[in-house]
């Protein structure tokens, strides 16, 4: 069991890399629109989502009510909720109920996508492991972020911000290269999601709102055309 | 911001956040029989990181020139089926060399 808790770390070792460039933006922002940098940290300690922590902070520093904020976190994080439901798929025994809803804190678009990349079923020492690193990441580069955001060279946070891209490239391509039903539902979901970027009217739209429509328009075409077999899924 | 208004919005953004993660991960336990909704599952990852990615990674470093080089970069060592570290490390590094070359022209 060590073995997979020790398997897990190694491969949150890349998300947290990502993890640190992202919040460490976060925490400098946080403490230059005003909360103090315990704050910053702690935010990012219970969330754990760079999206809604994001579009939340604007919400606390000018006082908004907390149904407005509570609505923001639900549509900007439904898509973990798809997410959540698929991993749902993947669990071994090993996940009883304590260690879901323990597990289930952390469950990060980088997290869910490594797991769901691995060829078996994933227990909780794997998951435990997978979401120490990142986690650990995460809390670290907001505190950096907020106490010496000003120190670093940019060139730094610059170059670190492509490593997540690069993590998600690397989840994509070697599936996508091997079965063609992988290639059509990416290639659905890239094109719905640059049209929602780039078109009018529709560059309106939430980015959370932009991530559900695009993976399930893109999945639900893949299903009906490619159905998979057996328990591939 | 005081720590009385703070608490509140933390309470409800953290909460609200961990019971969309945490509800469909503990109360599905059955495994799904539908065809259609375990092939629906299985396309979820890919879309999702799919949409996550682009047209983001584009504007992920500041610069347009620099992110296309680290993109290149990402897509041919993913596509050689390179780990995870490796590809993020060797982005990075296309990056940072992307930018060292702009500040010298």
């Amino acid at each position: 069991m060590n073995r997979l808790f020790l398997k897990g770390v190694k491969h949150g070792i890349p998300i947290a890399l990502g993890y640190l460039s992202v919040s460490f933006t976060f925490g400098m922002k946080a403490v230059s629109d005003g909360l103090a940098w315990q704050q910053a940290v702690l935010i990012s300690m219970t969330n754990v989502t760079s999206a809604g922590q994001f579009a939340g902070l604007p919400l606390m520093l000018a006082q908004s009510s907390l149904i407005e904020a509570a609505l923001t976190q639900l549509i900007i994080n439904l898509r973990y909720a798809l997410m959540s439901l698929s991993l749902s798929q993947k669990l071994d025994k090993s996940m009883t109920t304590p260690h879901r809803m323990a597990f289930s804190f952390c469950n990060t678009d980088e997290i869910f996508a490594v797991a769901s990349s691995q060829p078996e079923k994933v227990g909780k020492w794997y998951l435990y492991g997978l979401m120490s690193t990142p986690w650990l990441g995460w809390a670290l580069g907001t505190l950096l972020g907020a106490v010496a955001g000003q120190l670093l060279p940019e060139f730094f946070r610059t170059a670190l911000g492509i490593a997540i891209y690069g993590m998600f490239l690397a989840i994509i391509l070697p599936p996508a290269r091997k079965e063609h039903p992988v290639r059509v539902v990416v290639g659905i979901a890239v094109a719905l999601s640059l049209c929602f970027r780039y078109l009018p009217v529709l560059n309106q739209l939430s980015s959370g709102f932009v991530i559900i429509i695009c993976a399930v328009a893109a999945s639900t075409i893949g299903a009906l055309l490619f159905p998979v077999k057996e328990d591939a899924a | 911001m005081s720590w009385t208004s703070f608490f509140p919005y933390l309470i409800v953004m953290a909460g609200v956040t961990y019971l969309i993660r945490m509800l469909p991960l503990t109360v599905f336990r059955k495994e799904i029989k539908s065809v259609f909704v375990k092939s629906f599952l299985h396309y979820v990852p890919y879309a999702v990181l799919g949409a996550m990615t682009f047209p983001d990674v584009l504007y992920s470093t500041g610069s347009l020139w620099t992110a296309l080089v680290g993109l290149v970069v990402a897509v041919v060592m993913a596509w050689r089926g390179r780990s995870l570290l490796t590809v993020a490390i060797g982005a990075c590094l296309a990056v940072a060399a992307a930018q060292g070359v702009m500040l010298l022209l």
